[in-house]
């Protein structure tokens, strides 16, 4: 298949967002920039607070930011009322209008912008059967499930066919298998309508599973933009690492560094190969991250030795956490099998051998 | 000995008696104060007017039919109330515009109230009601203190040159209007704020979202979610203004009566409390045929558009 030539859809551009004025003043988003391509299921990811809603919101013109443009295909959409922009939203709320029926909620928006009365009915049947609701066109939203009220504000903000469809934390309401269900439906459906998705969410699993490319968010800044695949295994900065996974920090001595590969000196004098984030110290102390299920424990040899602290069985899994001889603990995730237990007991002395190509050596 | 079942409706019995007993208080005070004086009012409909005003305990239907009739003094013929039914249209139309207008300055009002932070949302309610905590006369006075002649409003109009004489406003159907406004806007403003604060501005945004300017928020979203709230105001402003006599009487002068003011007349004055008990009854069944039938409509409307 030949590739398409990326286009972008939103382009944001030095966007800074101050709630508040004087000593009050609040800088919810500190000079944002960031591309989110057409076609593209792009997730903003971080805690509550980092800024991720309100990147959301101005996006959509429920707020207007303090300096900077927001993009689409090419025109500032910034200083446009929300009833303007060919952008609609999925609310973490579902905010389902509940004097109206099922296919008038998902009438509304195109209603609004003075469609004929064939033209809406034919695309809220379109809309009911791509989200499989057509059974329950008339009920009220007050009489149906969270799942269908879930697809119904999907339906809604999906029938005008915006640009841009903005999802805030829409999962969030759901029970665990009801999200799951929903994560491979919003996937369907973002494949079947070819619609740019910018998906909300605080969940790092959320985000890995379905994204293309995921922005990390703290503190009003973005820290990193990358595919999740990026993200999870080449994070940038310590929050990245520490935020999304389990994961161990360790201290290191930079040694070679060519390009982006570099070898690193281990406290216990071990050396060990390691890819650089850009823009991380070329020499001196570093920190390094090696995610648990690239190391192995091993009853001697490895990079690193301690004794083992815990053993912590779930299910596909066993974490086993080693206490380091030079200080801190380290964990190693292993994959369990029905006939073999880890091999190991609390108490133990043992080694960790790290793989390869596990560690990354951080930014900060 | 006595069988399970038998304790088990002995029980029952003993529970039923002692929820009457323990009912009793909350029944005498229905009774006393609401149902029982509109019975007094509905037994002197039929009795014969004294002479001095009261009653005789006599019977007598000529109560009711001076409210449709009046007698001819000479041949004693009966020919149509019609003052009566004009009183009455009056009352009806000044009613009328009195809700609607609360309704359009309440509304903005309530609206602004509900969309202020949580911390002062308290005080704009409290500076909404505190009018109530004045004497309706003195109230009404103040009013007539601005629009009269030499009242502030037309002085100032004067002062700007806007006018070469003042406006007539004191005895007119605005006069009383506008008293009426001020006097029972909060009644419209409370009920519309009960509503408006309950509303999810969520839902206001996702009006926005999906290309509604905001007029058609207004209109097909805010206005069919705070509907109760418009009921209730307009129903608290409607009935008290088609019964009102005090600002009538002050702002309207003798010369625009209205029902209350009629009421009033045949109590005092007119000596003929039979025929002031008989209009005050009718005015009470109107007010509940017409709340019937509007509260009726206002929610099949609702079952049809919800």
């Amino acid at each position: 298949m030949p590739e398409k030539p990326v286009r972008s859809a939103i382009d944001v551009r030095g966007v800074r967002k101050v709630f508040g004025s004087g000593a009050d003043a609040v800088a919810a988003l500190d000079t944002v920039s960031v591309v989110i391509n057409e076609n593209e299921f792009f997730t903003l990811l971080g805690p509550s607070g980092c800024g991720k809603t309100t990147l959301l919101r101005l996006i959509a013109g429920f707020d207007f930011p303090t300096d900077g443009q927001i993009m689409l295909y090419g025109d500032d959409i910034a200083p446009l009322p929300p009833y303007k922009r060919p952008v609609n939203t999925v609310f973490q709320s579902y905010a389902l209008f509940p004097h109206m029926t099922v296919a008038e909620n998902i009438g509304f928006g195109l209603e609004m912008l003075g469609k004929p009365k064939a033209e809406v009915t034919a695309r809220v049947d379109e809309m009911l059967k791509l989200v499989r609701m057509e059974n329950l066109r008339n009920r009220k939203t007050s009489q149906i499930s969270g799942g269908q009220q879930q697809r119904v504000a999907l339906a809604r903000a999906l029938a005008p066919q915006p640009k841009v469809l903005l999802l805030d934390e829409p999962l969030s309401a759901l029970d665990y298998k009801l999200r799951k269900d929903m994560q491979i439906e919003l996937k369907r459906l973002q494949a079947a309508t070819g619609i740019t998705f910018i998906f909300v969410t605080h969940d790092q699993e959320e985000a890995l599973t379905m994204s293309d490319r995921i922005a990390v968010m703290s503190n009003g800044k973005i820290l990193q933009v990358g595919s999740p695949w990026d993200i999870y295994d080449k994070p940038a900065v310590r929050f990245v690492a520490d935020f999304i996974g389990e994961t161990n920090f360790l201290t290191a001595r930079l040694g070679k560094v060519d390009g982006g590969k570099a070898t690193v000196t281990l406290p216990s004098g071990k050396t060990l190969p390691a890819t650089v984030a850009e823009g991380a110290a070329r020499s001196g102390d570093v920190t390094i991250v090696v995610r648990p299920e690239h190391a192995q424990v091993k009853k001697s040899g490895g990079q690193l030795s301690g004794t083992v602290e815990n053993i912590i069985y779930f299910g596909t899994d066993t974490n086993i956490h080693v206490k380091l001889d030079e200080g801190g603990s380290f964990i190693v995730r292993q994959q369990n099998s029905r006939s073999v237990d880890t091999g190991h007991a609390v108490g133990d002395r043992v080694g960790i051998l790290i793989a390869e190509d596990a560690a990354q050596v951080l930014k900060d | 000995m006595a069988s399970a079942s038998e304790i088990a409706t002995n029980r029952e019995r003993a529970d039923i008696r002692n929820r009457w007993l323990l009912s009793t208080p909350a029944l005498l005070i229905i009774f006393l104060a609401g149902t029982g004086p509109l019975l007094v009012v509905l037994i002197y409909s039929f009795l014969t007017p004294g002479p001095y005003g009261d009653v005789i305990w006599k019977f007598s239907t000529d109560g009711w039919t001076g409210v449709f009739f009046q007698r001819d003094i000479f041949d004693d013929t009966l020919s149509l109330a019609d003052a009566h039914l004009q009183i009455f249209l009056r009352s009806v139309k000044l009613s009328l515009i009195t809700t609607i207008l609360a309704l359009i300055f309440g509304f903005p009002t309530a609206y602004f109230i509900a969309t202020r932070p949580q911390k002062t949302q308290a005080l704009w309610l409290f500076l909404i009601t505190i009018p109530f905590w004045t004497n309706l006369l003195i109230r009404t006075f103040a009013v007539q203190e601005v629009i009269r002649n030499e009242g502030m409003l037309n002085t100032i109009l004067l002062n700007l040159g806007l006018i070469n004489s003042p406006i007539q406003i004191m005895f007119t159907d605005w006069a009383v209007a506008i008293g009426m406004i001020y006097v029972y806007l909060p009644l419209m403003v409370l009920p519309l704020y009960a509503s408006m604060e309950k509303l999810d501005f969520r839902l206001v945004e996702a009006g926005y979202d999906l290309y509604a300017t905001r007029l058609k928020v207004l209109r097909r979203i805010i206005i069919p979610l705070v509907k109760p709230g418009i009921v209730a105001g307009s129903i608290l402003v409607f009935i008290p203004s088609l019964g009102a006599y005090v600002t009538p009487r002050v702002l309207g002068g003798g010369r625009n009566m209205m029902f209350g003011n009629l009421i009033e007349l045949q109590f005092g004055q007119g000596r003929n409390w039979p025929l002031g008990a008989a209009l005050s009854l009718t005015l009470m069944v109107i007010v509940m045929v017409a709340l019937l039938f509007y509260v009726r409509n206002v929610s099949r409307d609702e079952r049809r558009h919800g």
